[in-house]
C-alpha cells in the first residue's frame, strides 16, 4: 500500500480506534470482528465496506494490521465524504474529515471526528458535529464552560439530524461529551485532541479536566463504552478503568455516571424534553398550528392541497428555495398534500427558520408525522426519549386523528380494507360462476354503486356482483373484459349447473347467517338437498298460499326457465321477452351468487327465479339493474318458494338476491339478504301482494317484513359498496401488476432490439471515421 | 476516477431541451459532458420518434444505450411527459450493468416526480432540491 500520511488529529483518532479494536492488546493486529463492527457503524453500504477492506489489503493479509486499519479508516472517511473509493484517494483527498461511525460507539467517534475535523476550533467543530438539541440541556449541566455550551447549543441546531441519527444514544452521551469538550478547549492543545475523544469514548466519567489522565486512560481503553446506552460499549472494564483512573474527576464522573446510570429512556426523555429542542413542538405551538390548519382545511383529518399550502407558506416571506426544502422535508408521504401532522411539521420548520435556525437535512424525529399507531411506536422506539416523550403526551390525542388521515392517505387501501373487513368479511364463494358473470356482476355493481347505494335491492345486486367479483378476481387475474352483463349472460345458459349452484349458494348464504355480515358460504350444505325437499314443500306451500303463485311455481319447477315469465309476471313482461336471455342471465347471475349447493341446480328454480326476476324487475331494483334484479327476484321467489319453510332458505334467497344487489359481497350478503328475505317471505306470505305490485316488490316486501333491520341493510349496503369498491381495486391492482409485468417483458425485448441496433450503428460509423 | 454525468431535460416549449439539472462527478471537464449530453439529444429524439409510432404507452421509458463513444457510454430515458434523463458513464466502468442503469433511471424518475410534487417548484426552474441532489450524489458514488 502506498504510504499513508495522516494529520495529527487523524493519527490520534486512528490510534484510538485501533486500540479500541485491539481488544487483545496485541498492538499489532486488530480483531476482525471489532473492525467489521466499526465499519458497519460507519453506515456505509456493504459493498463499499468490502471494497475498503479489499483496498486496504486486509483481505489479502487476512487480518487488519495497523497500517491496514489506518488505511481502512481513511477510506471510510473518503467514502463518507462522497468521494469514490480509490487507493490513491487516500492521500490525494485533502482535508478529509475523520471517518464517522454512527452506531454505538460511532457517535462518540463521530463527534470525535467532527471535533477533529475542524482542527482549529474545537468548540466550533464540536458544535458542528454534536447532535444538537437533545444534549444541549445536558451540556449545560456541565460544571464549567457554559460559554462553550452556548455557542455549541446554538450551533447544534444546525445539526438536528445528528440526534436523529442515533437518538437514543446521543442524548445521554452527547451532553457529556460536549461537556468534556468544553473543558477540553480550555486545556492544552495536545491534550485537547485526546481529551476530546476521551470524553467521547467514555462520556460518563471521563476526564473532564484531567487531560493527561484522560489521555492516558483514553489511549489505554480507547472508546470505553458509554455506560448504558451504548450497546457495544457494554464492556464495563474500560469504563471502570477509566473511572478509576481519574480520581480527580471522580466528582464529575460520579455526576456523569449518575447521569449516565440514570440515563434510562425516561431520563433521556426528560432531559431531552426539558431541553430546548428546536424541533419539538410545544403544546401552544401545536394548538396554533392546528388552528391555522383549520383555517385552510376545516377537516382535521383532511389534506391541504399543495397549492393552498404554497400560498399559505409564501406569506411567511421565506425564500422559495427554502420553502421548497421545507416542503420536501415535511411532505412525508410525497403525495403533494399536507396532513395535519405534515402541516405542523412544515409550520414548525418555517417558524424555526424565521427564528434563525437552519433547516435540517432530514426531518427531525419529533416532526415526523405519526403514520400509524404501530408506526408511532416504531418511530418512538427509534427515539424514545424525544418523540415518545415529547411527542406522545401532547400529540398522541391529536395525532390519532392526524395519524388516521395520514394513514388514510398513505395507505388508503389498507384503511378501506380494514374498514371493509371490519364490516364485510370476504365471503368465499364456492360457486364457480363464469367469468363473464363476474364481470357482469362487476358492471352491475359498479353501476349500482353509483346509483342507489341505499336501495336494498341495489345492495343485493351489488352483493351478488360482489360475490361474483370475488370469484372473478380470484379466478382470472388476467382480467377478463367486463362484458356487459347482458351480453355475457348469453353464456349463462350454458351453465345450468352453475346457475343451480348459484341458487344453492344463495340459499346457503341466506341460510347460514342471516345476521352475519358476510357469512362465508359454508360448504355445500345439506340445504340444497334440503332445499330440494323444501322445494317440494315450497311447492306445497305455494300451492297452499297462492293459487296463482303456485301455479306459476308449480309450473316453474317442471318447466324450463324462460317461460315462467308469462305465468308469473304480468308487469315485467317487458323484461320477460328480453329475458329470454335475461332470465337465464338472471338466474345464472343469481345462482352465481348463491355460494353453495351446486347440487341445487334445479332448473325449476331457474324458472322460479325467472318468475321472481320478473317480479323483482318491477321492483325498485328495476331501476338499477333490471337484468340483475329480475334474475335475483326470480331467484328470490324461487328460492323463497323452495325455502319458504326454512328460514335458512329464505336467507338463501335473500342472499341470492342480495348478491345481485349488493356488490359488496360478504357483508352485503348479510344485509341485502335481509331485505330480500323479507321480500321473499312476503312473497310467500303475501301472494296476493305479489300480484299487486310486481312480484319483485312483493318478494322484497316480504323479505323486508320478515327482517327487521332494513336500515341496517341500508347501512350495510354502503359497506357493501365500499367492499365492492375495494374488490374492484384489488382486481385493478392484480390487472395492473400483470400489465406491468407484460410491459416489462416488452421493454426487455425492445431493449435487446435497441442494443442490437446500436451495435449495428457502431459498425457503420467506422466506415467514415 | 470514474466519471458520471446526469442530466434532466424537459421538453418545454419555452426552452426546449434546456437542462433542468446537470451534474457530473468530477467537476472538471463538465463542459465536455454538457456537450455530450447535447449531442445525445438527437439520438434521443430519434429513438422517441422511432418508437413512438405506436401508442405512447407502448413506448419504453428506458431508451438504453444511446451511443457509445470510445470513452463514454450514454444512456437515455424518456418519461411519458417527454422529460429526458441522460446519463453519461465511463466506458471503463464495465461493472455497470444494464439493470443497474435502469434502476438508476427509475430512481431519477421517482425523485423527479417528488420534485414536481413540490408546490413551490415551478416547472421550468432548475432543480434545486436537496433531496434530489442527495439522491443523485449517492447514485454517482455508487457508480464510481
Amino acid at each position: 500500500m502506498e504510504g499513508l500520511t495522516l494529520s495529527d488529529a487523524e493519527q490520534k483518532y486512528y490510534s484510538d480506534l485501533f486500540s479500541y479494536c485491539d481488544i487483545e492488546s496485541t498492538k499489532k493486529v486488530v480483531v476482525n470482528g471489532r473492525v467489521l463492527e466499526l465499519f458497519r457503524a460507519a453506515q456505509l453500504p456493504n459493498d463499499v465496506v468490502l471494497q475498503i477492506m479489499e483496498l486496504c489489503g486486509a483481505t489479502r493479509l487476512g487480518y487488519f494490521g495497523r497500517s491496514q486499519f489506518y488505511i481502512a479508516l481513511k477510506l471510510v472517511a473518503v467514502a463518507q465524504s462522497g468521494f469514490p473509493l480509490r487507493v490513491e484517494s487516500i492521500n490525494t483527498v485533502k482535508d478529509l474529515p475523520l471517518p464517522r461511525f454512527v452506531a454505538s460507539k460511532n457517535e462518540q467517534e463521530s463527534r470525535h471526528a467532527a471535533s477533529f475535523s475542524s482542527d482549529s476550533e474545537n468548540q466550533g467543530s464540536y458544535s458542528g458535529v454534536i447532535p444538537p438539541p437533545p444534549g444541549r440541556g445536558q451540556v449545560k449541566k456541565g460544571p464549567g464552560s457554559h460559554d462553550a455550551v452556548q455557542p455549541r447549543a446554538s450551533a447544534d441546531q444546525q445539526e438536528p439530524a445528528s440526534p436523529v441519527v442515533s437518538p437514543q444514544q446521543s442524548p445521554p452521551t452527547s451532553p457529556h461529551t460536549w461537556r468534556k469538550h468544553n473543558r477540553h478547549p480550555s486545556g492544552g492543545n495536545s491534550e485537547r485532541p485526546l481529551a476530546g475523544p476521551g470524553p467521547f469514548w467514555s462520556p460518563f466519567g471521563d476526564t473532564q479536566s484531567g487531560s493527561s489522565a484522560g489521555d492516558a486512560v483514553w489511549s489505554g481503553h480507547s472508546p470505553p463504552p458509554p455506560q448504558e446506552n451504548w450497546v457495544s460499549f457494554a464492556d464495563t472494564p474500560p469504563t471502570s478503568t477509566l473511572l478509576t483512573m481519574h480520581p480527580a474527576s471522580v466528582q464529575d464522573q460520579t455526576t456523569v455516571r449518575t447521569v449516565a446510570s440514570a440515563t434510562t429512556a425516561n431520563e433521556i426523555r426528560r432531559q431531552s424534553s426539558s431541553y430546548d429542542d428546536p424541533w419539538k413542538i410545544t403544546d401552544e405551538q401545536r394548538q396554533y398550528y392546528v388552528n391555522q390548519f383549520k383555517t385552510i382545511q376545516p377537516d382535521l383529518n383532511g389534506l391541504i392541497p399543495g397549492s393552498a399550502a404554497k400560498e399559505f407558506f409564501t406569506k411567511s416571506k421565506l425564500p422559495i428555495l427554502e420553502l421548497s426544502h421545507i416542503w420536501e422535508l415535511s411532505d412525508f408521504d410525497k403525495d403533494g398534500a399536507l396532513t395535519l401532522d405534515e402541516f405542523c411539521a412544515a409550520f414548525h420548520l418555517v417558524v424555526a427558520r424565521k427564528n434563525g435556525y437552519d433547516l435540517p437535512e432530514k426531518l427531525p424525529e419529533s416532526l415526523m408525522p405519526k403514520l400509524i399507531d404501530l408506526e408511532d411506536s416504531a418511530d418512538v422506539g427509534d427515539q424514545p426519549g424525544e418523540v415518545g416523550y415529547s411527542g406522545s403526551p401532547a400529540e398522541a390525542p391529536p395525532s390519532k386523528s392526524p395519524s388516521m388521515p395520514s394513514l388514510n392517505q398513505t395507505w388508503p387501501e389498507l384503511n378501506q380494507s380494514s374498514e371493509d373487513t371490519a364490516i364485510v368479511h370476504p365471503v368465499p364463494i364456492r360457486m364457480t360462476p363464469s367469468k363473464i358473470h363476474m364481470q357482469e356482476m362487476e358492471l352491475r355493481r359498479g353501476s349500482s354503486d353509483h346509483t342507489n347505494p341505499t336501495s336494498p335491492l341495489l345492495m343485493k345486486t351489488s352483493d351478488l356482483s360482489e360475490e361474483n367479483k370475488i370469484n372473478s378476481s380470484v379466478k382470472f387475474p388476467s382480467g377478463n373484459t367486463v362484458a356487459d352483463g347482458y351480453s355475457s349472460s348469453d353464456s349463462f345458459p350454458s351453465d345450468p349447473e352453475q346457475i343451480g349452484s348459484n341458487v344453492t349458494r344463495q340459499r346457503s348464504h341466506s341460510g347460514t347467517s342471516p345476521d352475519n355480515t358476510a357469512p362465508p358460504p359454508p360448504p355445500p350444505r345439506p340445504q340444497p338437498s334440503h332445499s330440494r325437499s323444501s322445494s317440494l314443500d315450497m311447492n306445497r306451500t305455494f300451492a297452499v298460499t297462492t293459487g296463482q303463485q303456485q301455479a306459476g311455481v308449480v309450473a316453474h319447477p317442471p318447466a324450463v326457465p324462460p317461460r315462467p315469465q308469462p305465468s308469473q309476471a304480468p308487469g315485467p313482461s317487458v323484461h320477460r321477452p328480453v329475458d329470454a336471455d335475461g332470465l337465464i342471465t338472471h338466474t345464472s347471475t343469481s345462482p352465481q351468487q348463491i355460494p353453495e349447493q351446486p347440487n341445487f341446480a334445479d332448473f325449476s328454480q331457474f324458472e322460479v327465479f325467472a318468475a321472481s326476476n320478473v317480479t323483482e324487475e318491477q321492483d325498485s331494483e328495476a331501476e338499477k339493474h333490471p337484468e340483475v334484479l329480475p334474475t335475483e327476484k326470480a331467484s328470490d321467489p324461487t328460492t323463497s318458494l323452495r325455502i319458504a319453510q326454512a328460514d335458512g332458505k329464505i336467507e338463501e334467497k335473500t342472499a341470492a338476491s342480495v348478491p345481485a344487489n349488493v356488490s359488496k359481497g360478504t357483508t352485503p350478503l348479510a344485509p341485502p339478504p335481509k331485505p330480500v328475505r323479507r321480500r321473499l317471505k312476503s312473497e310467500d306470505e303475501l301472494r296476493p301482494d305479489v300480484d299487486e305490485h310486481t312480484q319483485k316488490t312483493g318478494v322484497l316486501a316480504a323479505v323486508l317484513a320478515s327482517q327487521p333491520s332494513i336500515p341496517r341493510s341500508v347501512g350495510k349496503d354502503k359497506k357493501a359498496i365500499q367492499a365492492s369498491i375495494r374488490r374492484n381495486k384489488e382486481t385493478n391492482t392484480v390487472l395492473a401488476r400483470l400489465n406491468s409485468e407484460l410491459q416489462q417483458q416488452l421493454k426487455d425485448v425492445l431493449e435487446e432490439r435497441i442494443s442490437l441496433e446500436v451495435q449495428l450503428e457502431q459498425l457503420r460509423p467506422f466506415s467514415h471515421l | 476516477m470514474d466519471r458520471v454525468c446526469v442530466c434532466v431535460l424537459p421538453m418545454s416549449s419555452l426552452r426546449p431541451n434546456y437542462p433542468l439539472y446537470i451534474r457530473s462527478t468530477p467537476t472538471e471537464n463538465e463542459l465536455k459532458f454538457h456537450y455530450m449530453v447535447h449531442t445525445s439529444l438527437d439520438v434521443v429524439d430519434e429513438k422517441i420518434s422511432a418508437m413512438g409510432k405506436a401508442l405512447v404507452d407502448q413506448r419504453e421509458l428506458y431508451l438504453g444505450l444511446l451511443y457509445p463513444t470510445e470513452d463514454y457510454k450514454v444512456y437515455g430515458y424518456v418519461t411519458n411527459s417527454k422529460v429526458k434523463f441522460v446519463m453519461v458513464v465511463d466506458s471503463s466502468n464495465t461493472a455497470l450493468r444494464d439493470n443497474e442503469i435502469r434502476s438508476m433511471f427509475r430512481k431519477l424518475h421517482n425523485s423527479y416526480t417528488d420534485v414536481m410534487c413540490n408546490p413551490f417548484y415551478n416547472p421550468g426552474d432548475r432543480i434545486q432540491s436537496r433531496a434530489f441532489d442527495n439522491m443523485v450524489t449517492s447514485m454517482m458514488i455508487q457508480v464510481c
